[in-house]
């Protein structure tokens, strides 16, 4: 009798250790975002006084200033979010279909030196972005195209694609290849078999894939703030930088900024957040 | 008409030969079954003829058409595979009728078609089901509904049964064999299953390590088998095989210092001091008094039981010479114990002799 109690007294101990802990390290995640959405909402006065101002006053003045004109703190946030958008969805885009194609080959098919070029795909996956910003500002100068959607374009293809290699390799790796044999018997050509079989069962992966190369091109700065100079190319992260000045930040019209980048994100990954649970599903194979 | 011909097919994986150079001609509405150990190359030769695989050297035709270069979809025939290969986001409904679907049939044939299949393997009531929510059993049956729903001119099976319980497999090898009457299409089917490969084929092709075998009819490879593989590999329990040595042109001395007569069958194919494999089937070592009354040449041999294993209606006696395992057969069994020595009678004109160095029967 008092053994069960034992047992289930250290049941609900360790219950609550997880629960502490899942506290702590959400808390450690979720913080900074709360105080920028918080701070977006507070006068500049109480976000940088000290002490702390515990009971916060409420007003809009941040968002109102970024809206207005170009004397009172504002900024061209439409311009910044349509770049940032054209950059995010074209890259995303272009990304996925060449990432996918890619993915897929790397799973299904023999080729020779085809470990090497998976390799050579994560070793260049592991340049840090900011290394390569001076030589691309140079190459993307002589070619003209800094400055553009299209060169910004270019360079978020090139850093997402072999991270979508991988990650879809890895779901295709996953599906049974009697799958599009089973459907070429069926009477599809090798083309109809993907579409038609393959890429629905992977779809998940394939989504889970577009969410994190949008949100690497969305959230991107290094490369950005060195590619683009005008409000006709700056995106949202490089536009947080109009907020400093040579001796102040304005830290309220910062948050505010931030938290108009932070919805898309979350709207976009809540949309897609059913296919990513709905997961791989494998009824139709046993074994 | 749909034969399928295989003359001199070889399949090559980079350096290593897969299948040896098959020969091997399946009539129209034959019931095939390719059986051998695992690695033989079976499923190869399956995929080979499914146009999964290309093929290294060879012909292939199907309905007296060469098919070697031609895709799957062109040859007009359906599989099973041993995983089922389910479409996991279709319904069962929508699996059955994928291939009418991509074959652009109207909407009524799909129907009708798809209908009638689920009737014939009972899935009516699975239809709006997806394939993760079924049995074993199931999905099975609804990979062989997916199967005949095209009416193939062969039907390809690659190991269907193995991931089903002892129980389930038995059902589904009654089924198949239903679904063979009833439809009456070419089937090759695949195994490493002897029981199923007799109780299934017309037709039983043997192979090993690339090679075939042997074929022939069930009974043909039960009753003759060419060498002692296919002894050992077909039947069950496998049959005894003991070495042994010619003495004379009558006598052959088995390992174990027990002796037995040459069978007449094969008198004059030995000669004195030939080293042979002597073989035959528990069927034919049975206890004196508990044996069936036939005619023919028998032989007596005393041997001491080691073990017993009742089924019923027969007893198994395991009893050992010289290190072999020999197994017998009891018919209206008594209770025996283990040490108990029993007075056996050989069927000898039942037995076989296979040479021992080359492992061939040798046969009159
Ligand atoms: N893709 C491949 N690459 C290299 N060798 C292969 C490949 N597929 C099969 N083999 C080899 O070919 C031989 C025959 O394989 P196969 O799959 O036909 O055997 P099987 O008779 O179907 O065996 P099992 O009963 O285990 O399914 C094996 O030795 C195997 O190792
Ligand atoms: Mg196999």
């Amino acid at each position: 009798m008092d053994r069960n109690q034992t047992y289930r007294n250290r049941k609900r101990a360790l219950n609550a250790v997880h629960f502490v802990a899942l506290f702590i390290t959400m808390a450690i995640i979720c913080i900074p975002g709360l105080w920028i959405v918080l701070n977006s909402f507070r006068p500049t006065v109480e976000i940088m006084a000290k002490p702390p101002v515990w009971t916060p006053s409420f007003t809009l003045e941040h968002y109102r200033n970024m809206f207005g004109g170009a004397g009172e703190g504002g900024v061209p946030v439409f311009s910044y979010f349509r770049n940032s958008l054209i950059v995010s969805v074209v890259s995303t885009t272009i990304a996925i279909l060449i990432g996918m194609s890619g993915g897929y080959a790397f799973a299904r098919y023999r080729f020779p030196g085809k470990a090497g070029y998976f390799v050579g795909l994560m070793l260049f996956r592991a340049v840090p972005g900011v290394a390569l910003s001076l030589p691309l500002f140079i190459v993307f100068a002589r070619v003209g195209i800094i400055d553009t959607h299209f060169g910004l374009i270019l360079a978020y293809v090139a850093m997402n694609v072999p991270f979508t290699i991988w990650l879809t390799d890895g779901f295709f790796r996953q599906i049974p290849k009697e799958l599009h044999e089973a459907a070429e018997i069926d009477g599809c050509t090798r083309w109809q078999a993907f579409w038609r079989v393959e890429f629905p069962v992977a779809r998940s992966g394939v989504a889970s894939a577009a969410i994190f190369a949008f949100l690497t091109s969305w959230n991107e700065f290094a490369l950005a703030s060195q590619l683009t100079r005008s409000v006709g190319s700056k995106t949202m992260p490089v536009g947080l930088l109009d907020f400093t000045a040579e001796f102040t930040i304005n830290w309220g019209g910062m948050c505010a900024l931030a938290v108009l980048m932070i919805i898309p994100a979350l709207v976009l990954t809540f949309l897609v957040q059913k296919h990513l649970i709905a997961g791989l599903t494998f009824g139709g194979v046993k074994g | 008409m749909t034969e399928v011909n295989l003359s001199n097919v070889i399949k090559d994986y980079g350096k290593t030969r897969a299948v040896h150079g098959i020969d091997l001609g399946i009539e129209d509405g034959e019931f095939v079954v390719l059986v051998g150990p695992s690695g033989c190359g079976k499923s190869t030769t399956l995929r080979m003829i499914a146009g999964l695989e290309d093929i290294s050297g060879g012909e292939i035709a199907i309905g007296g058409r060469v098919v070697n270069d031609l895709p799957p979809r062109e040859r007009n025939i359906s599989m099973v595979f041993q995983n089922y290969a389910l479409y996991p986001h279709m319904t069962v409904r929508e699996n059955l009728g994928f291939s009418l679907k991509i074959a652009k049939a109207d909407q009524t044939a799909i129907t009708k078609a798809v209908d009638e299949a689920a009737g014939i393997l009972g899935l009516r009531d699975l239809m709006d089901r997806k394939p993760a929510e079924l049995s074993g059993g199931q999905r099975q049956r609804v990979a062989m509904g997916r199967a005949i729903v095209r009416s193939p001119d062969v039907f390809l099976f690659d190991e269907p049964l193995s991931n089903l319980d002892a129980k389930l497999r038995t059902q589904m090898r009654v089924e198949i064999k239903k679904l063979h009457q009833k439809v009456g299409n070419t089937i090759v089917y695949v195994t490493h299953d002897q029981v199923e490969a007799m109780t299934l084929a017309d037709r039983i092709v043997l192979m090993r390590d690339g090679h075939i075998v042997q074929v022939g009819t069930p009974l043909e490879l039960f009753n003759t088998p060419v060498n002692t593989f296919a002894a050992t590999f077909i039947g069950s329990p496998p049959m005894n095989l003991i070495d042994g040595v010619v003495s004379g042109s009558n006598t052959i001395n088995l390992a174990g210092g027990l002796s037995v007569p040459v069978p007449s069958r094969v008198r004059g194919l030995v000669r004195d001091g030939q080293k042979v494999c002597f073989g035959f089937r528990a069927d034919n070592l049975m206890p004196v008094g508990h044996s069936v009354e036939e005619e023919g040449e028998k032989h007596e041999l005393e041997l001491t039981i080691s073990l017993t294993e009742p089924l019923g209606t027969e007893t198994l006696l395991f009893t050992d010479v010289a290190g072999n395992e020999v197994q017998a057969k009891m018919l209206n069994p008594r209770p025996v114990r283990p040490g108990e020595t029993m007075k056996f009678q050989l069927m000898l004109d039942k037995c076989h002799v296979f040479d021992a160095a080359s492992s061939e029967a040798i046969r009159g």
